[in-house]
């Protein structure tokens, strides 16, 4: 079967799933962009929660954070919030950061971190929700 | 430089150091440096939820290192950075949508960010301030 273009490598298969040579398409800009948009009513509520924790003694900032609702704010938040900063970065690893090895390090580390970053916080979370 | 053999002589493309500095570009940069600065105050924040869900004493340690001076300050650099990464991020929609690239859109849209986040956060601090 002949090609599209004289010249084109790309096989056909390959342009008709439109994904391109990184073979992710747009999704990283969506996601980016979905999690942006989630962010903001999340962080701005998260925020209010630990201002109000702040300078409160442990078992005030328990009941505060462990409440149900204030508890299921801050996991949405994280989990939205880690996986923003966890695209976001991998872009900016991928702009400055050329040299294979270090590079291949780097983006590995970053999922290594928000993961580490979002489970940590989530089960810290469910921790003061169910008892300290 | 090493030339192969038959390479071209093409011109380099320009790079930062030739353009003049603009609000739009510096905009642009800080909007990259604030959201690799939340990456870590994620961190920070965590620690402190975990630190929370440790113990009464780990949450005492935690709540008397943000009280500290360089605590406050942290605090206060990351609610810069958040609001002014946040108003960033809107200004990526209202771009989202092909409006706002016009010479004076993109002006009065990078004043906005820059005047909306300073302003704001000083409202915050001084708010939080009073009421604690
Ligand atoms: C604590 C919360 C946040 C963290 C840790 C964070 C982190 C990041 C990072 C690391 C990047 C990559 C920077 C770059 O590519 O230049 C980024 C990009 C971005 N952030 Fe955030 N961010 C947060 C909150 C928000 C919020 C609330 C918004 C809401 C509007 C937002 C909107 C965006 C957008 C639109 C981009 C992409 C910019 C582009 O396409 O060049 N972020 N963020």
């Amino acid at each position: 079967m002949s090609n599209h273009s004289g010249t084109s490598m790309r096989t056909t298969r390959s342009r008709v799933q439109g994904l391109g040579s990184a073979r992710s398409g747009t999704g990283h800009f969506w996601w980016q962009r979905v999690t942006a948009l989630a962010n903001i009513p999340l962080v701005l509520a998260a925020l209010a929660i630990l201002i109000c924790v702040a300078g409160k003694p442990h078992a005030e900032a328990v009941a505060v954070l462990g409440h149900p609702l204030a508890a299921i704010v801050l996991i949405l938040a994280l989990f939205s919030v880690t996986t923003h900063m966890r695209i976001g970065m991998q872009v900016v690893i991928e702009d400055y950061v050329h040299a294979e090895g270090a590079k291949v390090l780097a983006l590995v580390g970053n999922i290594f971190f928000c993961t580490a970053v979002a489970l940590a916080g989530i089960f810290a979370i469910l921790k003061i929700s169910f008892g300290v | 430089m090493s030339q192969t053999p038959g390479s071209a002589q093409r011109p380099l493309s320009p790079h930062l150091q030739i353009y003049r500095p603009m609000l739009t570009m510096t905009m642009s940069i800080v909007h990259r440096i604030t959201g690799c600065a939340l990456y870590f105050g994620t961190f920070l924040l965590v620690a402190f939820l975990v630190a929370t869900a440790i113990s009464p004493r780990a949450y005492e340690t935690a709540s008397w290192l943000a009280g500290s001076i360089v605590g406050k300050l942290v605090m206060f650099g990351y609610t810069w950075a958040l609001i002014h990464h946040m108003l960033g991020g809107i200004r990526h929609f209202i771009w989202d949508t092909g409006a706002g690239f016009g010479a004076v859109a993109r002006e009065r849209l990078a004043q906005f960010t820059i005047g909306g986040s300073v302003v704001l956060t000083i409202v915050l601090w001084a708010a939080i301030l009073l009421v604690k």
